[in-house]
Parts: C-alpha cells; sequence; structure tokens
C-alpha cells in the first residue's frame, strides 16, 4: 500500500534526474543490511507500522532463514532532505552478499552512483565486504561508510572507523554510526545519501539504454526484469529489444517497487524500476544487457555483460530413483530463475540417474541443494564438488572434464586446473595457523596487509579445487571462526593430478573416483577406504575396499563377512517388536543401494562423500 | 480350540544388570515392608481375576482346552507354592486342563528349598526351568548372579525326587570377559546335570540396563558378534554330541517329547493368553499386551477399568512376515509351498552359501543350516522386504 508521502513526491517517468540518488549497500552477511532497509522503508514512509515485518525485502524464506540476500532488488524510496526539505527519490539497490554472485554485485553496483558500505561495528569488515568495496571503487561509486549496530554493548565504533577510513582513506569521524535496530542515525544517513552521492546522468533525448541488473521469475507474472535507466526513456507501449541477442519483447508493463511494485507511465534518465514482457525464463533477460526500444533501438550497449561461468560441479541424484522426473522438473523451474545454474542429465553406475550441475561457487551449490529439497520435497545425494580441468592427451586432444569419472585413462600430456586469488581477513593471532593450511593447500602467498594493529589480510594464490574441498570449514574451525575468505578466479594453471578410483569388489563405484594431486592421492585413498569400512556394513561375503589410481593399488581396506546376524530370544512378548522392527526395516532396504553385489546404505553414500565435518555428524546419528 | 496361558511374576529379589525384563523388587514397587507370602497371595489373586475376565471372551458352551501354562518373570519361584496350585486350578476349572498339559515354572536355583519343590510338584508343575547363565563364578559375578553351582545340583536333585519330569535349563553366553575356556566349563557342568533340555542366549546389550551403562562407559567390553558366533558353534557342537538336537535356535533338547510344547506355541503362531503385567496375549490374529506397571495393573483389575496398553491386528502380509520370521527360527522350518517365487530365488542364493539345507529343500521344506542359523535375520529380512 503506498504511504501518502509517495502523492506529493515526485512520479516514476516525470523525475527531474538531479532529484534521484541511486545507491547499494554493501555489508557482510549478519552485519544488518537488512534491519537497516527495514528502518529506511519505514522512515520515509513507504510501509506503514502496520504492515511492517522483519526483513521486509528478503521474499525467499530461504532468505530469511539465513539472514541473506541471494537475489538483488531496488526500491523506491522518496525523501524531503533535511538539509534543504526538497523532495527526493531514493533507489536503494539491494545487493547479493556473496563471492558467488560478485557478477550480479557488479551489475548493481554499475546501475549505482553511490554505495553504503555498511559494517557491523562489533565485528568489523569481512573479505567479502572488502571484495565488493574494491569493486565499488573500481566502478567510481562515491562511498559512505556507516558503522551499524552502535547499540550493541560489544560495539567499537572508534577501532572500526578507524579501520574503515584507512580502507578507503577518508577522515575517522566521517563514519557515520547507526543501529538499524532502534533507527538511531538512520535519517542522518538519508540526508548524507542526498548530499554526498551524485545524481545519475545521462541524456533524456537519446535512444533508451537501461542496464538489467536483476531478473527474477515469477510464478504469476514470469519474467520480472529489473533495469537502471541510463539514455531516453522506457514506455508501457514499447517494444523493447535486448542488445545482445536483439530479440524483441512486447511490454506487458514497467513500473517501480515501492516497496510493492507499481505500475508507471514509464522510466526515465536515472530511474530504477522494472519490466514484465511475459518472458517465461531468465535466461532471455540476462543480468547485465541492455534493453533498448525497437523503434529506436541505441548502437552501443552498455558496458560488462558476460556469461556467468559455473566453477564448481557436482552430480545429484535423487535418494529414491523414482523421483528423477521430479528432480528434472525441478532444475527446470529453478533455471528460470537463476541463469547461472547449468545442468545436463548424467547416468552414475553407483547413483542411478541424475544430473550434473554446475554452480558459481559452493554458496551457489548449498542454495540450489536446499531449495530443491525444500522447496520439490526432494531428497538428493550430491557428489564431492569439483572443477572443470582442461586435459590434454598425449595423443594431442583437448578435453574439458567436469566429471571425475569421465577423466581419461590414457596417457595424459597435461592439466590445466582453475585457479584463484583469495583473500582472507583474520585477528593477527591466526597469522601462522591460516598459513599453514595455504600451504597445504598449495597456496602461492601473494602479500599481506595489516588493516589495523590486529588485524590482517593475507592474499594467496589457490588452486580453486582445493576451496572447494572443505577449505572454508577448515579456516573458520582452525580461527574460532572470525577469519573471512574471498576468492576470485584468475585463470587456470597446469597441475600434477591424478584420478583416484575407488573399488568394492574389484568394481569401479564412479560417485566415490576423485581428482586430487599427486601427492595428497595415498592420504585421500587411506581416508576414503577407511571411511567406507566404517560405513558399508558387513556382507555375507568379505568386501575388499580398494583405492587406486590407474591399475596401481595405493590403499586397502577390508570388510570382513558377517558371520553372526540373528537375535538368539524370541519368544510372546518379542514377536511384536521384532515383526515392526522388521517392517522399519523394509523402509530402511529402499535406502540400499546394491553395487555389483554390495548393499550399501545410503547414508554411507551421503557421509563418504561428505566434507570431513559432515561425515562425522552423519556418522554421530548412525 | 486350545489356549494356552503365560503367567507372569513380575518380582524378583534383585535385578541383574543385563536384565530388561518387566520385573522388580518389592521394594521398587513400595513394598519392601510387606511380607513375601503377602505379595505373592495379593498378587496371585489379581492373576486370578485376569483368569476369569479371560473367561468371559469365550462362549461358556466352548471354553477352550488348556494344553500348556508357563510360569514366566521375574523368578516365579518367589510365589508361595499354594498360590501356584491355586491358580492351575483357577485354570483348570473355567476353563479345563489338557490330559497331558504342560506346566512349567521358572526358578531361580536359590529360591528352591526341599519344602517348596515338593509344594511346585504337587501343584501340579511338571517342568521347571532354571536360571543356570554359566557355570564360572566371573561369568556370573558380571551378570550379577549370585547362586553357587551346588545349588542348581541340588534344585534338580529335588525336582527329580519330586517326580517333576520335565527339567530345563537356561545359559547365557557371550558375557563380557567369558573366554571359550568359560562357556566350555559351563556346558560341562550343564551335560552333567539331569536334565532334557537346554536354553542358550546369547547375551544382549539392552539399552536402558545397567549392563548397558557399563558398555558405554567403556567399563566393560561390547560383546563381539564373531565371538558370538564362535561361541554358538560351540554349543550347538558339544550338545548336538551329548544327545541334545536343535529344534529351535536357540533351544536343544533329549528328545521330540522334551521340547517345550508352551514355547512352541508362540513359534507356530498359536493362542496363548498372557496374564499380568506386561504380558502379550494371541488370539487368532490379534495381539494385545498389558499395563507394565505391576501396582497400575492391580489397580486398574481392582477398578474393573481395562488393563490392555495396547493391541494390533494383523493383516495377511503381517501374518506371513510373522510365519517367516518365527518359523525359520525352527528345526522343521517353513514348507516351500509357503513361498512367492521371488522368495524362492532368494533361497537359491543361500542354498549357494549353504546357508539353507539343500536336502530339506529338496523335500520341500525350507530349514537353515548352523552357518545359517546365525545369519537367520539378515536371511528373514532377505525373505520378507
Amino acid at each position: 500500500m503506498p504511504a501518502l508521502s509517495s502523492k506529493k513526491a515526485p512520479q516514476p517517468a516525470a523525475t527531474n534526474p538531479a532529484a534521484i540518488r541511486n545507491f547499494c549497500i554493501i555489508a557482510h552477511i549478519d552485519h544488518g543490511k537488512s534491519t537497516l532497509a527495514d528502518r529506511m522503508l519505514q522512515i520515509t514512509e513507504v510501509v506503514d507500522a502496520r504492515n511492517m515485518r522483519d526483513q521486509y525485502l528478503d521474499r525467499m524464506d530461504i532468505e530469511r532463514e539465513r539472514g541473506i540476500t541471494i537475489k538483488s532488488q531496488a526500491v523506491r524510496l522518496p525523501w524531503r532532505s533535511g538539509i534543504d526539505g526538497q523532495e527526493y527519490i531514493l533507489n536503494m539497490i539491494d545487493t547479493p552478499g556473496h563471492v558467488d554472485f560478485t557478477y550480479e554485485v557488479s551489475r548493481s553496483l554499475a546501475a549505482c552512483e553511490g554505495a553504503l558500505l555498511l559494517v557491523d561495528a562489533a565485528q568489523g569488515i569481512e573479505a567479502q565486504t572488502l571484495a565488493n568495496l574494491y569493486l565499488a571503487m573500481e566502478n567510481n561509486l562515491t562511498i559512505i561508510p556507516v558503522l551499524n549496530k552502535i547499540d550493541l554493548p560489544a560495539a567499537q565504533p572508534d577501532k572500526f572507523a578507524a579501520e574503515l577510513a584507512k580502507l578507503i582513506g577518508c577522515d575517522p569521524s566521517d563514519c557515520l554510526r547507526v543501529s538499524g535496530k532502534t533507527g538511531e542515525g538512520v535519517r542522518e544517513l538519508l540526508d548524507q545519501i542526498v548530499k554526498d552521492i551524485p545524481p545519475p546522468i545521462g541524456d533524456a533525448n537519446k535512444p533508451a539504454r537501461a542496464l538489467i541488473f536483476d531478473s527474477v521469475y515469477d510464478t504469476y507474472r514470469g519474467v520480472v526484469t529489473y533495469v537502471r535507466v541510463v539514455d531516453g526513456k522506457l514506455s508501457p507501449r514499447d517494444t523493447i529489444q535486448m542488445l545482445s541477442t536483439g530479440v524483441k519483447h512486447e511490454m506487458l508493463e514497467v513500473g517501480v517497487i515501492s516497496p510493492e511494485p507499481m505500475a508507471s507511465n514509464g522510466l526515465g534518465v536515472g530511474e530504477v524500476g522494472y519490466l514484465i514482457t511475459g518472458v517465461k525464463d531468465v535466461r532471455q533477460s540476462r543480468v547485465g544487457d541492455t534493453v533498448t526500444t525497437f523503434n529506436k533501438p541505441a548502437k552501443e550497449p552498455l558496458a560488462g555483460y558476460k556469461d556467468p561461468k559455473p566453477m564448481v560441479f557436482s552430480g545429484l541424484y535423487p535418494i529414491d530413483g523414482d523421483e528423477y522426473p521430479v528432480l528434472r522438473d525441478a532444475l527446470e523451474k529453478l533455471q528460470l530463475n537463476d541463469a547461472a545454474l547449468v545442468y545436463e542429465p548424467e547416468t552414475s553406475a553407483a547413483l542411478g540417474f541424475g544430473f550434473r550441475c554446475g554452480f558459481l561457487g559452493l554458496l551457489h551449490m548449498e542454495i540450489v541443494r536446499e531449495r530443491l529439497e525444500r522447496e520439490f520435497n526432494l531428497s538428493l545425494i550430491s557428489t564431492a564438488p569439483n572443477v572443470v580441468y582442461r586435459v590434454t592427451t598425449d595423443d594431442g586432444k583437448e578435453l574439458v572434464v567436469t566429471n571425475p569419472s569421465e577423466y581419461p585413462a590414457g596417457k595424459i600430456a597435461s592439466v590445466y586446473e582453475p585457479v584463484v586469488r583469495a583473500t582472507v581477513l583474520s585477528p593477527s593471532e591466526f597469522i601462522g595457523t591460516i598459513m599453514e593450511l595455504c600451504q597445504q593447500r598449495r597456496g602461492v602467498l601473494l602479500g599481506m596487509d595489516y588493516l589495523s594493529e590486529d588485524r590482517v589480510e593475507i592474499r594467496y594464490k589457490l588452486p580453486l579445487a582445493e576451496i572447494v574441498f572443505d577449505f572454508f570449514d577448515q579456516l573458520k574451525s582452525r580461527t574460532r571462526g572470525y577469519a573471512s575468505l574471498d576468492y576470485e578466479p584468475t585463470g587456470e594453471e597446469e597441475g600434477d593430478l591424478v584420478k583416484v578410483d575407488i573399488l568394492l569388489q574389484g568394481d569401479t563405484v564412479d560417485a566415490f573416483s576423485a581428482i586430487v594431486h599427486r601427492e595428497k592421492a595415498y592420504p585421500y585413498g587411506v581416508s576414503m577406504t577407511q571411511k567406507l569400512r566404517e560405513l558399508i556394513p558387513r556382507q555375507q561375503f568379505e568386501v575388499p575396499i580398494q583405492a587406486a589410481i590407474g591399475a596401481k593399488i595405493i590403499a586397502r581396506e577390508n570388510i570382513r563377512a558377517i558371520r553372526k546376524d540373528v537375535l538368539a530370544k524370541c519368544y510372546g512378548g518379542d514377536i511384536t517388536r521384532k515383526r515392526k522392527l522388521l517392517e522399519k526395516q523394509k523402509e530402511g532396504k529402499k535406502r540400499m543401494k546394491m553395487v555389483g553385489r554390495v548393499e550399501v546404505p545410503q547414508e554411507a553414500f551421503i557421509a563418504a562423500l561428505s566434507t570431513n565435518s559432515e561425515g562425522e555428524k552423519a556418522k554421530a546419528k548412525r | 480350540m486350545k489356549l494356552s496361558f503365560y503367567i507372569h511374576i513380575p518380582y524378583c529379589i534383585k535385578r541383574c544388570g543385563y536384565c530388561d525384563f518387566n520385573t522388580y523388587t518389592p521394594a521398587e514397587l513400595g513394598q519392601g515392608e510387606v511380607a513375601r507370602s503377602e505379595i505373592s497371595s495379593r498378587y496371585m489373586a489379581a492373576v486370578a481375576q485376569e483368569i476369569l475376565r479371560a473367561a468371559d471372551q469365550f462362549d461358556s458352551s466352548q471354553m477352550p482346552e488348556v494344553p500348556t501354562i508357563f510360569f514366566g518373570g521375574g523368578t516365579p519361584s518367589l510365589m508361595d507354592p499354594h498360590d501356584i496350585a491355586a491358580t492351575i486350578e483357577k485354570i483348570d476349572e473355567v476353563f479345563s486342563l489338557s490330559e497331558q498339559c504342560e506346566i512349567t515354572l521358572e526358578a531361580n536355583p536359590d529360591t528352591l528349598d526341599e519344602r517348596n519343590v515338593a509344594g511346585f510338584a504337587a501343584a501340579g508343575i511338571n517342568r521347571i526351568s532354571l536360571g543356570v547363565q554359566s557355570a564360572n563364578q566371573k561369568v556370573l559375578a558380571t551378570l550379577d548372579r549370585t547362586h553357587k553351582s551346588s545349588n542348581v545340583t541340588r534344585a534338580l536333585d529335588l525336582a527329580v525326587s519330586n517326580g517333576i519330569q520335565g527339567r530345563s535349563i537356561d545359559l547365557i553366553y557371550g558375557t563380557p570377559g567369558e573366554s571359550v575356556a568359560d562357556l566350555e566349563e559351563s556346558l560341562d557342568f550343564a551335560l552333567s546335570l539331569p536334565i532334557d533340555h537346554i536354553s542358550a542366549y546369547a547375551l544382549i546389550v539392552e539399552s536402558g540396563t545397567r549392563l548397558a551403562r557399563q558398555v558405554d562407559s567403556g567399563e566393560i567390553a561390547s560383546p563381539d558378534d564373531d565371538e558370538m558366533a564362535e561361541k554358538y558353534r560351540i554349543i550347538d557342537e558339544r550338545l548336538e554330541q551329548a544327545g541334545f538336537d536343535w529344534y529351535e535356535l536357540s533351544n536343544w533338547a533329549r528328545s521330540a517329547g522334551a521340547r517345550s510344547r508352551h514355547n512352541q506355541v508362540y513359534w507356530n503362531g498359536g493362542n496363548w493368553w498372557g496374564v499380568g503385567p506386561g504380558a502379550h496375549s494371541h488370539l487368532d490374529g490379534r495381539r494385545w499386551w498389558n499395563i507394565k506397571n505391576p501396582i497400575s495393573y492391580m489397580n486398574a483389575l481392582k477398578e474393573k477399568s481395562t488393563i490392555i496398553a495396547g493391541e494390533e491386528t494383523l493383516d495377511e502380509s503381517a501374518k506371513h512376515d510373522e510365519r517367516i520370521m518365527l518359523g525359520i527360527r525352527l528345526r522343521e522350518g517353513i514348507a516351500r509351498s509357503e513361498l512367492s517365487t521371488k522368495q524362492e530365488e532368494v533361497v537359491s542364493k543361500y542354498l549357494l552359501s549353504m546357508d539353507v539345507d539343500e536336502r530339506a529343500w529338496s523335500e520341500g521344506r525350507l530349514t537353515l543350516t548352523l552357518s545359517g542359523r546365525l545369519i537367520a535375520d539378515r536371511i528373514v529380512r532377505d525373505l520378507v522386504l
């Protein structure tokens, strides 16, 4: 329901660019961005108290629960400046807070002239925030440093103001101090936005050009595309065109979000809003693309469009093979809303029918999996995540490997693997342990800087494969949760890599094959065979478990044949109990997979494929 | 129609660390100060009441005949022989005992003396089942058992002299710390006794028992399955040599006549009425079980309210599962005609591994070999899942 103040405020398509301020908020997960946004909605009176709810702008359950924003969006906030008494339009563009979505973040930044750098006054800046801050500075955005949660007893605003000042080159006194929770300092912050952030500049008479910074699939409306108009104007009756593909769409609706969608007469220079064209698939309306009009098309696209490229791959399999069609439909639906998700069918001898899926990173993978399980009620097994390898064989053939079981068996001339530049921010007491971890993971130190007396930024070049394998868990546990991590892909490098196969009774179990560094092959083989010996119940016959590189066995364990599987007693009172147990086991039986002659419980796959900490949890449950 | 009776006696002088049966010391029931004879008469009066309730379930013109009665526990030998006699009379009065009715009493060797053995025999007890468990003092101590072997010998001699024809003992194997030599000692002792029946059970660490806590804390090592299998083989070999044939997985008898007819009622899907707290009953595909706590049970009887805690009616598939589950444990096994084609395929796998007796199979019955008996539960899962 639109608030009263918006009636007097400048209307969409009729707003002087000089009265517009476009900004985003750069913040780490749980530094209070959503709460601050809630206060802004209230103070600008676009949401009244009656309709207010926590984390108003987070739409998905999973966003609210995890306190993170997965997709960005934009809200139009009318504001009468406390300084000059004039009416302004503030467009707040929400950005995802995670490294996996760097590309989406960069597009959100490209739609703004300014950014709030929001930092928890009790915790200080985190690695991902720093990465996004640098991104904003590269985009020449005006940065307003803000310390949030000053109401907390543990807040150290002076300390972290000094840290921020050093990072962005301002005076510590320039850092605003607010509390999203109590609302303290939020009015001043809105005034500061008007004062510091420059208005958008564009040419209203040129052909229309608008940057797509987000694209969301809505069950009722189809794809909703969020744009920032740079030049010209978009009107409700326009036929629009995507500059990258030349594809045309009839405009069904154009409008602004404030904070509910409101159709408007169009969007003018500098304005931020949404378009609906009836398109059903976000891949036809991609983030970073430029929208123009068919009648008066622009020639030059706005800078920056690129295809999101999956970096991490994993096989997803339904635990119940009958659910394969459900999984297929679910992935199709998720892809409508997630242009970065790629998948193709694959078959595993051990796990049956499933899909090899590509993700932007580990969080992206986790979120997709969680959404599949939650929104589509699926139970899934995912194989250990791996990266993309480029392999050249001795006979000069080159192939791209996204699944370890497809790694060529023959002679290999060279293998290239993706590497990243990783940034770790941490209290300085953990420097030693962090460096030790990075060295173990084949890291090369790039540099180290002190952010303040006791906080340090460490930069490493690391193979991405090392990061996808429980690096983050290890980093967190070794630094008691204090260290934060960010990484960006920087290309690929040759690696001394081998494929380790795991064999049960002499048969390779494809789901357990992994590509690892030669020096780690032996420890990997030993730990995997030991893990499986613990996880696979004894069978009627002896089951050898082996780890092998090609034909060479590098580790071996044995599951001895079972000799006793019977309860000695079965009298009157035991009969019901025993039969009920049998009925329960009928359920468990469905969860057994046959690998050759060996019965392997689903739990064994899950535990063996998960990283160590998860595996321990699964074991504890048994 | 036939109806067996199981009479549960929920009392013990002390609770053994491994035991999870529904039994209590008088102190646990707040009856610490009450004389044993008083506990016996009060409790057996309640039993009589339930027997009357059972009688109400049947048409008086078609009262079932009672082929077996089994006093189990707990420690039934703690009850006064007069009360046992009255119970048997009550059953005979409202139902009627078969001519050769088998009436078994479970007994703790320490509780038997000349006087009560004579009394039990006079009451009609014609089969006695002694909880011997082991002949090794170290093993007995781990099990919290206090009796001396000499008490066992004396108790059985008393049974012989009082004309109690059926004499059986229970053994427990696989107690933590029990060596193969300790087991052999128990077997030597057992085979020296005047008995015609032996039940031997692998020790199971039941959750909630003191033994389970000791195993969890690491104070006592958990029993090992491979060792259990080895000991079962030793027991079976020794008993067969001595002329005891297995007729159920954990039961051996000197002759077909020495088998426990009462227990065969359970395994063959027969009807029985379980009297007493926590007792289970089965009547034509319906199973039910009583309130577990003896005091609540007695109060419910007094207040004429229900004593049933739960029940289930078996559908055809549950009945079939039970027939497989129970029948496979018997020497007679299961008729091949009871199995589906799919189940026959499962059996063929176990014929190859020699867990199923090939000759019996060719003669139309599914019977397990020694190695098969040791994995009977696995074979059942394979057959019914």
